[in-house]
């Protein structure tokens, strides 16, 4: 059916398919809400992941990009298995989370700043680190919030379920190493 | 039977008990699993956000450090689990994006050939390759008149099939009655534990929270059994902040069912990681469980 | 030999000359194959100015052979044999070769188009330049015909032959005839009682003089071919002697056995042991279910035995094969409800409270399990608010990617029965509404002035997962209202989903026995899906009803009339002509080994015991090659499909090949 492909034209559209394997389903969403239906965080967003897709259809990439969706999704996959067109809309949310990070275009939300942070930790030490996450993103973030925290961060504490010290693996130049050149790669 | 094991980050501290208890019991029931020597993190749901490639590339370092006398893996963290066997399908599914990943490893001199490694949670290994004789077998304390309510999460039911039902799974639900125990039946089991968002949204994350547990005790479930280091968290360690945020009284503890399996099969709690949770569960168990203490 | 070959190649249009250069393909071929005299290019050959200047060049030119590039034998093979025979040429002397769904259709790239084009019809003359000249044959058409399956569709064309004046056997699967649409309270959009309407066309069926009805019967096999095919049906063994019974029903009011009745009260009621699934039923025989009745499980009882008044129950029946000539076929299988437990968020199942549409339709009717009052699975509390789920198994890539069709229909329909009947709220929740037929948009407009909520979306869920405490004890529909872009959650009563069609679970393997196919989705497939929707490639059967496509009640009933004025057609005419494409054997070379005989699958090999050889039955061959392939002495030949023909047509197709390669395909 190649031959039936229209023409590249710089869509929105094209530029998520383009940036999300699996993506090409895209083009046979029709509109069920099933996705928005079945988001358990459907009532916190401002569009739904339909209105996103349609909104995608409409070429409304700055309106797209600044929504609040992406950063209410909590990953269950309900959308994506649930969807009876096969969209991998999940994925998609992946994508517009990225190219609204790039591009700075998100707003009232923390999720790209916890990003941000736990994947540094990732890139410093090999591993994630609980109880850094919570210093430094959530004095940074929210300190009002961290003193709720704090009875609780108490007991996992007493309960050894907290490190006060990161864990570093052994081999961290070669895993910064691939780290980099992926980096590198996707820049392109 | 050899396996791969991939603890993941959740499980060398606040998920500690998951870990003593997978191992415990895979030693029990005769499952050798040889850890990845100097994993990585999976990058959790973190990673993915930012850059897709790179995220791959962390997790295919993980794949690649698997040993080549064997190809099954195991990850008992849902998010390690999904993350692992989601690279793993990208980098077949998509032959080039694939390459590119590799081409990422090669510059820390390593290589994963795609579809090697087939990645399986800790529950699947024990109810499909263990089975329900070999389970049954070991069990020494039945756990008959407790009420649990077998809780799933997402990433291990969705969106890749473990075959099992992604809207209705009941793999542990037949796990716990071959403990003996009785199963809840409700309808949330396979619904979200919050994930991340008890970090970016309280009040979001604590409304996903509030929900399961209403339901786990609508149903009259005695505690909730999980399968996911941050499910665990989620609903244990938020528990109160929970109750003072909505006015409720819940009070369920939150168990792994590998702590389960240890119980059923004798294991000495301390060895299980008993203890570790916020929600004790010792009450509940001693009384259910003809009053013997644990 | 001195072949004089016509070579015409169609533009279609644009549909081939818009991906081949047709001038160049025949300018071409004029120059580059040999004994072609005329190459011609044209833009609709299958005009009647196109078969004209066919015509003129076969008088004119004196031409041996045809050659026509255009679009599939399937639609006009039979128009340029005509033409040739009407410019005196043996219609079997063209050949067409296929340059539209074979090469334009399917490809962008000019150049390549073109290159392929040229090997066809190098291949096409190649062959036609071999072709021998053959006579059709005629055979005559046994004027009785076999319907299958005994719902509307069947029920229609059954009658339409019978009153014609022709013999139908009908075949029934259940103990009686009348299909899905006995099951139905309501038809869409009109509201006539479907029973009232149904049950007249069932007792004139049942009493026709020209109908014979095996109920409790199943197609077992099919033989030979249009005008005279044999069947064997197996009667199942009723163990109620049919000619003793005069259905009083005494059998089935005193059998201490109740048995669930999940076929024609959809689980929501119960039967007899020994039982006819409701009171219209025909014929009145009923029939014992042997794995439920206490005297085939235990050994005990026989109270059915001895109540009858005419002794006729017969506990020592057994199956019963019946073998029939007919010579037409009429498949009106129908279809099956999909099974609402493949999507478990919506509860089917497992909330007492969520019924399938099959349910519903019994729970609503007059002659159902409730009298017809609707309440809940309690049998006595009225909802006070009802949702109906569309689309379920329907539209969906994860069950069937199709539309059922009826759903949107039936869905009204339900609303309004739930409307006038309770004083409940009723929601319908869907994706898109398909209104398409007469009076049916009027229909929905009944239904929104009657005050039924339609709200778009495809549900998400149906739970009793109450979050707040006006959901405790209800079930909550929680949708998308794509229209507000909200997500909602509606608590209500009573949820009907609206399971959708789905093929017969045997409908692959029945349709093999007749020789025809299936959809991706297993739906019978037609000859043409526009202008020959209810014959089939097998020639002599026909499809009609749900088993060709979803559909309605009327456009069942119009595919049922119009399969059987195809096969009337076919029987005032009286003779079919038979494609001359058989085998033949050369009995000098025959060693008499029989591996022919049992492989063809039309039985046309007899076997000569005399002269120990096997011989072909020409008038049942259908020139399929079977046994060309399997002789192990070579001495089969298939007419039109000869060694040398075959073998010249690989070789045109690769004109332009390396001599190697032709010298290892001439050597297989």
């Amino acid at each position: 059916m190649a031959a039936h492909i229209a023409e590249k034209k710089g869509t929105f559209l094209e530029e998520v398919i383009e940036a999300t394997p699996g993506g090409e389903r895209l083009v046979h969403c029709i509109q069920c809400g099933s996705c928005g239906g079945s988001c358990p965080s459907g009532a916190e967003m401002q569009y739904t992941p339909r209105t996103l897709i349609a909104m995608i259809g409409a070429n409304d990439r700055d309106a797209v990009l600044a929504a609040n969706t992406m950063w209410a999704c909590v990953s269950c996959y309900f959308c994506t298995s649930r969807c009876p067109q096969n969209i991998p809309i999940t994925d998609i949310i992946y994508t517009l989370k990225r190219m609204s990070i790039a591009e700075k275009r998100y707003h009232d939300t923390d999720a790209p700043a916890l990003a941000k942070t736990f994947t540094d930790f990732v890139d410093r030490y090999g591993r994630s680190f609980e109880f850094g996450l919570a210093t430094g993103y959530h004095l940074l973030k929210r300190p009002i919030s961290m003193m709720k925290m704090g009875p609780m961060g108490l007991q996992m504490f007493t309960r050894g379920r907290m490190a006060l010290r990161p864990t570093k693996i052994r081999q961290i130049e070669q895993l910064q190493a691939i780290i980099n050149k992926a980096k590198e790669l996707s820049a392109k | 039977m050899k396996y791969a094991y991939y603890p993941g980050c959740s499980l060398e501290r606040n998920a500690a008990a998951y870990d003593h208890s997978v191992r415990e019991v895979a030693d029990l029931l005769g499952i050798r699993l040889q850890e990845i020597d100097d994993w990585n993190c999976c990058g959790a749901t973190e990673y993915f956000s930012r850059n897709e490639l790179a995220a791959c590339a962390v997790i295919a370092r993980n794949l690649a450090l698997v040993e080549p006398q064997t190809d099954q893996l195991v990850a008992p963290c849902a998010a390690c689990y999904l993350n692992l066997i989601k690279t793993d399908k990208l980098m077949v599914d998509h032959p080039e994006f694939g390459k590119e990943v590799n081409q990422c490893l090669a510059a820390g001199g390593l290589k994963y050939e795609p579809g090697r490694v087939t990645v399986r949670h800790m529950l699947d290994v024990i109810v499909d390759d263990i089975g329900e004789t070999a389970v049954r077998d070991k069990v020494v304390r039945p756990l008959a008149g407790l009420r649990v309510a077998p809780y799933y999460g997402c990433q291990v039911v969705r969106p890749i099939s473990n075959n099992d039902n992604p809207e209705y799974p009941m793999k542990m639900d037949h796990l716990l009655k071959w403990l003996g125990a009785e199963v809840v039946d409700y309808p949330v089991k396979a619904h979200c534990c919050g994930g991340h968002m008890t970090q970016i949204s309280e009040p979001q994350a604590f409304e996903l929270i509030r929900r399961l547990l209403q339901n786990a005790q609508d149903y009259v479930a005695d505690m909730i059994v999980c399968m996911c280091p941050m499910c665990q968290l989620n609903l244990d360690g938020y528990q109160s902040r929970v109750n003072g945020f909505f006015g409720t009284e819940f009070k369920l503890p939150i168990m792994y069912f590998t702590q389960m399996l240890g119980i059923a099969f004798g294991i000495d709690p301390q060895k299980l990681g008993f203890g570790k949770e916020i929600v004790t569960a010792m009450p509940v168990l001693e009384a259910k469980l003809g009053g013997q203490p644990v | 030999m001195a072949d004089k070959i016509g070579i015409y190649v169609c533009h279609c249009g644009s549909n081939i000359a818009g991906t081949i250069d047709v001038e160049e393909v025949a300018r071409w071929a004029g120059k580059n194959i040999g004994d072609v005299v005329v190459s011609k290019d044209y833009k609709f050959l299958c005009s009647s100015l196109g078969q004209q200047m066919i015509e003129d060049d076969i008088r004119s030119e004196g031409l041996t052979g045809v050659v026509v590039g255009a679009c599939s034998p399937h639609l006009h093979e039979k128009t340029f044999r005509n033409a040739c025979k009407r410019a005196g040429l043996n219609p079997f002397l063209c050949q067409m070769t296929n340059l539209r769904e074979h090469v334009s259709w399917v490809n962008s790239d000019k150049a390549a188009g073109t290159k392929k084009a040229k090997a066809l019809i190098f291949a096409a003359a190649e062959r036609v330049k071999r072709q021998k000249p053959l006579e059709p044959m005629e055979v005559e058409v046994n004027p009785a015909t076999l319907v299958v399956g005994g719902g509307i569709a069947g029920l229609q064309a059954t009658l339409e032959l019978a009153d014609a004046g022709y013999l139908v056997y009908l075949v029934e699967r259940e103990p009686s005839i009348g299909g899905h649409m006995a099951q139905f309270d309501k038809t869409f959009p009109t509201l006539d009682c479907s029973a009232c309407i149904l049950t007249p066309k069932m007792s004139e069926v049942g009493q026709h003089e020209n109908v014979t009805m095996f109920t409790y019967s199943e197609l077992e096999e099919v033989s030979g071919s249009v005008g005279n095919f044999k069947v064997k049906i197996r009667k199942k063994a009723r163990y109620v002697d049919y000619d003793k019974c005069t259905g009083c029903g005494i059998c089935t009011e005193k059998c201490p056995r109740k048995v669930i009745d999940d076929v024609f009260e959809a689980g929501m009621g119960y039967r007899k042991a020994i039982y006819s699934p409701f009171p219209q039923a025909v014929p009145r025989i009923p029939v014992i279910d042997a794995e439920n009745c206490t005297w085939f499980t235990r050994g005990k009882c026989r109270v059915c035995s001895k109540v009858c008044p005419t002794d006729a129950v017969d506990y020592d029946q057994k199956d019963e094969i019946v073998e029939l000539n007919v010579g037409n076929i009429i498949m009106a299988t129908g279809w099956k409800l999909f099974d609402c437990k493949r999507i478990p968020q919506y509860g089917f199942g497992r909330l007492a409270n969520v019924y399938t549409n099959m349910e519903f339709e019994r729970l609503c009717n007059a002659a159902g399990p409730t009298s017809g009052k609707i309440v809940m699975r309690d049998g006595k509390t009225e909802p006070k608010s009802v949702a109906i789920v569309h689309c379920v198994g329907s539209r969906d890539v994860n069950s069937n990617p199709y539309c059922s069709g009826v759903c949107c229909m039936a869905a009204l329909k339900f609303g309004h029965l739930v409307l006038e009947k309770t004083k409940a709220e009723v929601y319908s929740f869907y994706i898109d509404m398909r209104t398409p037929m007469k009076d049916y948009e009027e229909f929905y407009q009944r239904l929104l002035e009657e005050g039924m909520h339609f709200v778009r979306g495809k549900v998400a869920e149906v739970t009793d997962a109450a979050r707040k405490p006006d959901e405790k004890g209800k079930l909550i529909v929680q949708v998308e209202d794509t229209l507000l872009g909200k997500q909602r959650r509606i608590p209500v009563d009573m949820v009907i989903l609206m399971g959708g069609l789905e093929p017969q679970a045997d409908a692959k393997e029945l349709g093999l026995k007749c020789g025809i196919s299936c959809s991706m989705a297993g739906w019978y497939t037609e000859r043409h899906p526009k202008l020959d929707p209810v014959a089939t490639m097998t020639d002599g059967v026909f499809v009609a009803g749900v088993c060709q496509g979803p559909k309605d009640i009327p456009a069942a009933v119009a595919q049922g009339a119009a399969a059987a004025a195809r096969v009337a057609g076919m029987i005032a005419k009286g003779t079919v002509t038979i494609e001359p494409i058989v085998a033949s054997i050369d009995e000098e070379g025959c060693s008499g080994c029989r591996i022919c005989n049992n492989l063809c699958p039309f039985n046309a090999i007899e076997y000569d015991e005399e002269k120990k050889v096997s011989r072909v039955i020409t008038a049942l061959c259908k020139g399929c090659g079977t046994c060309v392939a399997a002789c192990p002495a070579g001495v089969i030949t298939g007419a039109h499909f000869n060694n040398e023909q075959i073998f010249a047509e690989i070789d045109g197709i690769l004109w332009d090949a390396k001599p190697q390669a032709e010298v290892e395909i001439a050597s297989v």
